[in-house]
């Protein structure tokens, strides 16, 4: 079976995938046991899949395995802990901007690359920056909130 | 069959990130309560409802664990539950732990559904911990020699009110059980003297759905797991044929499950098993029994009638119709609509040794349990579920469906499987909210005073049933279930809150459904109270009124009145008569709309005003503003509350302005985000929200009310904007130009269109 050499939340790490295509996002839920990343679509319409490859968003249901070959690799466990929240993390839970929070991580994720393209967004910028991620439950509004006060923080 | 079980806190192995769970054969598999909530031993606890210690266990370091049969969707009821034990108890919330849904472990509270989390679930807690609290205050009376009366229970320990050495609650109870009755009548804690109930508690879920630390269903890992996949049929009747099995030889460790019109493949890896379903070649019968979507209104129109329901009636609403100054009527149309979950649903099941166990996100836990013992063959007391966080379902979504195929799977192959659905799956298959149809007739006076209202309405009849809404797993796969049908309490705010003495509701309820109905949040009532709202408010302009005094003139309950109040002010309402004057702006053209509902006719007080830009040359609406005054009562948890009412606001004006299940003759069409749009962060609007809090009145539930106002408000400002009146739902920007277009303008819009 091929392995793929990656970097992942800062550690060197060897996984094997009988599929060279096998997406990113089953190797780092099932491998590596990394649960931040999740199925919604696989089509790279929701976001809830989202990782960041050096440093770039990417949708973790289409990215294959053997693109990602000796890449850095940052989920929503790289970011930060309960115990040490990244302050985007820290945002959220200040804004208690989650409620199934199956979406969470597209969001963080995607927070954080666009807080990394514009650290003071606008509240019109943050709308628009984040439209290809999905949330069901209605949480935008301390969605939106979270990241405003992160781009203070 | 307490005797056989055990569970303890060493069967919870942690590895790294990932949960793996202990296990046994012969019994339950131990460690399994741990799954949800890794604390202390629950060896034989009772779950009879009668029984204290099926509500809370009181642990020798004087935390408790409490026990609820209602679960946490995302709601808040994870924090509220706790604040409403903790107050009972003298506690702090961080003392206070929550098991939830687990078949074994918890007492049936009913399915958490309509609302009910906290007036069934939280009040049944409180009712059992300020049972213990009693129970504890007298143990401690004869530990210390004193008076119960004069002893007070705080900070986990019963001490003297005078002051003075106390004794810790853990060591009254000696890690015991209490063996002691729930008292129903005894006196809950005074509101005034609430230090924990009423504060903004964060919800403990929330750092770990933050940092990736959650567990949700589909995060679970049990040894020996299989990955599961489904293949549902290309026509939603058709039986199948036949399966070219090698059309997946080439992918590694797939193994196929056909049974009957059951198809499915589990494999080790989980893209092998996603490879594979895609994969497969299978042939299936042709089927096409299905009205298309452009078919819907007529077929519904023109279904089979079943039963002629009666609802609400007062008075005599053909006689004062027939006399009234003048007549109005519509006709209203709500779509199909999903849940659409942002989780594909899944479902971890473990069928060995005539013991099956169900992990779920479902909402109805010991339901489910009967339902599949009774369909398996098993004895009720060799089936668990534990439920386990899923994403957010608004009513049944696919949850149990996933169940049923994971548990199906499982059987055949002797293994552990996670099943997940793929969102054509979920898009496809979920249970609907079904579509609704609604006449409206109402008649006024020569003063404007409403006398005559007459609704129509055309919805599917309920069909009694354990479980109500049969699984599709089950039923291709030829396992018996009771067919039962339930597309949610439909019939309800189909009357005006008004002031009006001659009404008469007539639910005409059909006899077949095209798709298996569903009930989908607020079920009906989104579509009701957007059709009665729209009818008042016309009513409201015929009478020459503005539309928030003509409300508040025929609303007599003062808590309506002081929400319809609230909303009005925090947006500023300006009293005049729709449309609006001076609606253009620039190119645009502005509106604002009102509505009030009283939730299911007796429960929440929810009023909400918008503001809308609508442009006329494209159709596109533009939500600006939202503000809703909000009463249920007692408030628990204030934040958690909101972050439902908001959810619920956001969440129905995506309903209201893009869902439409599509469907052909053979099945959905609508299998994606894109052919299935909803509301993205562009769309949302800054929302206020005002609750009203009344501590002495009883709790009711905050996850559905505030979803039926939005459609009435929305709708009343577009015609406050436009002097146009929507009445088909979704509102697309076609529906829009083409109603604009149909409609003479008045001058004072005219400069917009240029």
């Amino acid at each position: 079976m091929p392995a793929y050499k990656l970097r992942v939340n800062g550690k060197d790490t060897t996984v094997d995938s009988w599929d060279p295509n096998q997406p990113l996002l089953y190797v780092l839920r099932n491998e590596l046991d990394l649960h931040g990343p999740r199925f919604g679509c696989g089509m790279g319409q929701c976001g809830a899949c989202s990782v960041l490859v050096d440093g770039k968003p990417a949708f973790g249901c289409l990215t294959p395995i053997k693109q990602v070959a000796g890449r850095s690799i940052t989920t929503l466990e790289g970011l930060g802990t309960p115990e040490k929240p990244h302050p985007i993390q820290a945002a959220f839970i200040a804004e208690q901007a989650a409620q199934c929070g199956y979406c969470s991580n597209g969001m963080i994720m995607q927070a954080k690359a666009l807080l990394d393209k514009n650290p003071k967004p606008t509240v019109e910028q943050v709308k628009q920056g984040m439209q290809g991620t999905l949330c069901r439950c209605g949480t935008h509004t301390r969605i939106i909130a979270a990241i405003m006060r992160a781009s203070r923080a | 069959m307490a005797s056989t079980i055990s569970f303890s806190r060493r069967d919870l192995l942690k590895s790294g990130s990932a949960l793996i769970v202990g296990f046994t054969f012969g019994a339950f598999n131990a460690g399994h309560a741990s799954a949800q909530n890794g604390k202390a031993s629950f060896d034989g606890k009772p779950v009879d409802g009668a029984e204290l210690d099926s509500f809370l266990v009181i642990h020798p370091d004087s935390t408790v664990t409490v026990f609820t049969g209602k679960v946490d969707l995302g709601t808040g009821l994870r924090i509220a539950v706790r604040q409403m034990a903790a107050e009972e108890l003298g506690l702090s919330v961080a003392q206070v732990d929550l098991v939830e849904g687990d078949s074994l472990l918890t007492p049936d509270q009913g399915r958490t559904g309509g609302s009910s989390g906290l007036t069934q679930g939280g009040v049944g807690v409180r009712q059992a911990a300020a049972t213990a609290r009693q129970l504890l205050i007298d143990l401690a009376a004869e530990r210390l020699k004193q008076p119960a009366a004069s002893l007070i229970l705080a900070d986990g320990s019963v001490r003297p009110k005078s002051g003075g050495q106390g004794v810790k609650i853990g060591d009254l109870v000696g890690g015991k059980r209490l063996n002691y009755k729930v008292n129903t009548k005894v006196a809950v804690k005074d509101p005034s003297a609430y230090t924990v109930v009423g504060k903004p508690l964060p919800r403990p879920d929330v750092p770990g759905k933050c940092t990736g630390t959650s567990t949700y269903v589909g995060d679970l890992k049990l040894p020996g797991m299989l990955h599961g996949r489904v293949i549902r049929p290309p026509a939603m009747g058709a039986k199948l044929e036949s399966v070219d099995e090698s059309s997946i030889a080439g992918i590694p460790g797939v193994r196929l499950v056909r049974i009957k019109d059951f198809l499915g493949v589990v494999a080790p890896n989980e893209w092998a098993a996603i490879k594979a379903a895609n994969t497969l070649k299978a042939k299936w019968t042709e089927w096409s029994g299905l009205p298309t979507t452009e078919q819907l209104p007529k077929a519904v129109r023109e279904g089979k009638i079943a039963t002629e329901q009666a609802g609400v009636t007062r008075g005599d609403a053909p006689g004062a119709m027939a006399v009234a100054a003048k007549r109005f009527s519509g006709t209203y149309y709500y779509p199909y609509q999903g849940h659409a979950s942002m989780s594909p649903s899944c479902a971890v099941a473990d069928y060995r040794n005539d013991t099956l166990t169900v992990w779920t996100g479902s909402q109805s836990t010991h339901l489910f349990r009967l339902i599949f013992s009774e369909s398996f063959g098993l004895p009720a007391d060799k089936v668990r579920f534990i439920y386990l966080e899923g994403s957010g379902c608004y009513g049944q979504n696919g949850h149990e469906d996933a169940a049923a195929d994971a548990a199906i799977l499982s059987r055949a192959v002797g293994a552990p499987v996670r099943l997940q659905w793929m969102r054509h799956d979920e898009h496809g298959w979920d249970p609907k909210g079904p579509p609704q149809l609604l006449d409206i007739r109402a008649g006024i006076d020569a003063k404007g005073n409403l006398v005559a209202w007459e609704t129509e309405t055309w919805v599917p009849v309920p069909i009694a049933a354990r479980g109500t809404i049969p699984l599709v797993g089950f039923d291709s796969a030829g396992i018996t279930q009771r067919q039962g049908r339930w597309p949610g309490s439909v019939d309800e705010n189909l009357d005006p809150p008004y002031t009006t003495s001659n009404v008469k509701v007539s639910v005409h309820r059909l006899q077949d459904s095209p798709l298996r109905p569903g009930h989908v949040r607020a079920p009906g009532k989104v579509a009701n109270a957007f059709a009665v709202e729209s009818m008042a408010d016309e009513l409201a302009v015929a009478a020459g009124e503005d539309s928030v005094a003509w409300r508040l003139r025929n609303l007599t309950d003062p808590r309506a009145v002081a929400v319809l109040t609230k909303a009005a002010e925090l947006i500023g309402w300006q009293k005049r008569v729709s449309p609006n004057p001076k609606a253009a702006v620039g190119k645009m053209l502005k509106g604002r709309g009102v509505s009030y509902v009283r939730y299911r006719g007796n429960e929440n007080y929810v009023a909400m005003a918008m503001e809308v830009l609508v442009d006329p040359a494209t159709g596109k609406i533009k939500v600006e503003r939202i503000t809703c005054g909000h009463d249920c009562g007692l408030v628990i948890n204030p934040d958690a509350l909101k972050n439902q009412i908001e959810g619920s606001i956001v969440q129905t004006l995506s309903k209201m302005l893009y869902e439409e299940v599509k469907l052909n003759t053979s099945r959905v069409t609508s299998l994606d985000w894109v052919s299935y749009p909803v509301l993205r962060f562009p769309d949302v609007p800054p929302i206020e929200i005002a609750l009203i809090d009344r501590p002495n009145e009883p709790v009711m539930g905050g996850g559905e009310a505030s979803l039926p106002p939005v459609g009435g408000a929305l709708a009343n400002a577009i015609f406050d904007a436009t002097g146009v009146r929507l009445r088909t739902v979704p509102f697309t920007p076609e529906r829009v130009k083409a109603a604009l277009a149909a409609a003479p303008q008045p001058p004072s819009r005219e400069s917009a269109r240029l």
